[in-house]
């Protein structure tokens, strides 16, 4: 072998080493890459218990609602199979309306109400000029936020 | 595995230097006056967004900036492996020009993507989110090599240190590019994409490519302006440096 063979083993090796080592860390961490859990994975338990967690998904159509005399506002959040009660007392950001993807910060309670400190509006990649949106709208087919 | 000759012939410290300065004010200009046009395009031509309004607009510096801090630390990893392996002096010295220029470009993706998340998402930053993070690493990754290669006196030793720094990072970038779509994350999915049809209307996109071109010929033309300055120093003691020096005195 030459040494200019050997570097390169050297190099191309330690890449691929340090490669598998990489994936094997973020598969091992893989719930701690998540950045939200969807409702229906909370659902089916697999959200950790007992610890601060986030659930995005769409703002429900229909569910926002604001009680009277306080702050607090509830909506629900759903994945378009299972959804969650999420409850917030703060401001939410400009983007968040009805069927719009939110991410919300808190902790799940017993009686499966969310308790959020923080709620966050989630964009999706779609641009398009508002003619376009009113059009695909009359055509039917609604630019809702995507769930990804 | 030799290089092929071409490539000896074109990594010759003195060729390098005058070929760089011949196309440099090409990439330059045209850069520039592509960015000009995609500024213009993205900012006054480009229809609002239906959602985000005006606010959507600063795609046209982000998306170039995210785009060029990707493909210049692939620029600086890539010279630096070809240093380690074929010793080529050449390679070293571009990997070294491109470093400030990469991490210029990662800060500036990082503080328009914060200007942009404080009102469209709610928070300048979040903790937590992979594409956030990665590209965060991607920052420290530049700003390591650039300390490391400056804190080593003799310049071989700092060029093998330094380029082993950016080979190992070289695991982050897959990191960045699919972090939005292995794992859930705040940040949007790729609005264009090789497989897909862009998921943005053509009187949207047509400035984003223009500013992604022109700053991939500025980016290019300032990496050898910097590149040539970093062969001059390297070769400050060479004959056809001294040649040149006089001739221009």
């Amino acid at each position: 072998m030459t040494p200019r063979r050997r570097r390169m083993v050297a190099v191309i090796g330690g890449l691929v080493c340090l490669a598998a080592a990489a994936a094997l860390v973020l598969t091992a961490f893989e719930q701690n890459m998540l950045y939200f859990y969807t409702p229906t994975q909370i659902a089916s338990g697999e959200a950790p218990e007992g610890r601060r967690l986030r659930v995005g998904g769409l703002v429900e159509r229909g569910s926002v609602r604001r009680l009277s005399g306080a702050l607090e506002v509830r909506f629900d959040v759903t994945d378009l199979d299972r959804s969650v009660t999420v409850a917030y007392a703060g401001v939410l950001p400009d983007l968040f309306r009805e069927g719009q993807g939110v991410v919300a910060h808190g902790w799940l309670g017993a009686d499966g109400l969310f308790e959020a400190d923080e709620v966050l509006a989630r964009h999706d990649e779609n641009y398009m000029p508002p003619e376009v949106a009113e059009m695909l709208e009359e055509k039917g087919h609604p630019p809702d936020a995507s769930l990804r | 595995m030799r290089l092929p000759n071409w490539l000896h012939k074109f990594a010759s410290p003195p060729h390098f230097y005058r070929i760089a300065a011949r196309i440099e004010p090409w990439m330059l200009w045209s850069g520039l006056a592509a960015i000009a046009v995609g500024a213009f395009g993205g900012l006054l031509l480009a229809p609002p967004d239906y959602q985000q309004g005006d606010a959507y607009r600063i795609i046209y510096f982000h998306v170039p900036a995210a785009y060029l801090a990707m493909q210049l630390y692939a620029l600086m990893a890539i010279g630096s492996a070809i240093g380690l392996i074929w010793r080529m002096k050449l390679a070293y010295a571009i990997a070294a020009a491109a470093a400030p220029v990469g991490l210029a470009f990662t800060g500036l993706a990082l503080a328009t993507g914060m200007l942009w998340g404080k009102p469209m998402w709610g928070a300048y930053w979040s903790w937590g989110d992979a594409r956030l993070t990665s590209v965060l690493v991607m920052f420290f990754l530049y700003l390591g090599y650039m300390l490391l290669h400056a804190s080593l006196e003799e310049r071989s030793t700092a060029d093998r240190a330094a380029g082993i720094l950016a080979v190992v990072g070289v695991v982050n970038l897959p990191i960045i590019k699919f972090s939005v779509e292995w794992w859930s994350s705040l940040h949007q999915g790729p609005t264009i994409s090789r497989l897909a049809a862009p998921a943005i209307t053509w009187d949207m996109l047509w400035p984003l490519l223009v500013m992604v071109a022109g700053s991939v010929l500025f980016s290019m033309a300032v990496t050898l302006t910097r590149a040539r300055a970093e062969v001059l120093l390297r070769e400050r003691s060479a004959r056809w440096v001294r040649d040149a020096a006089e001739a221009c005195a």
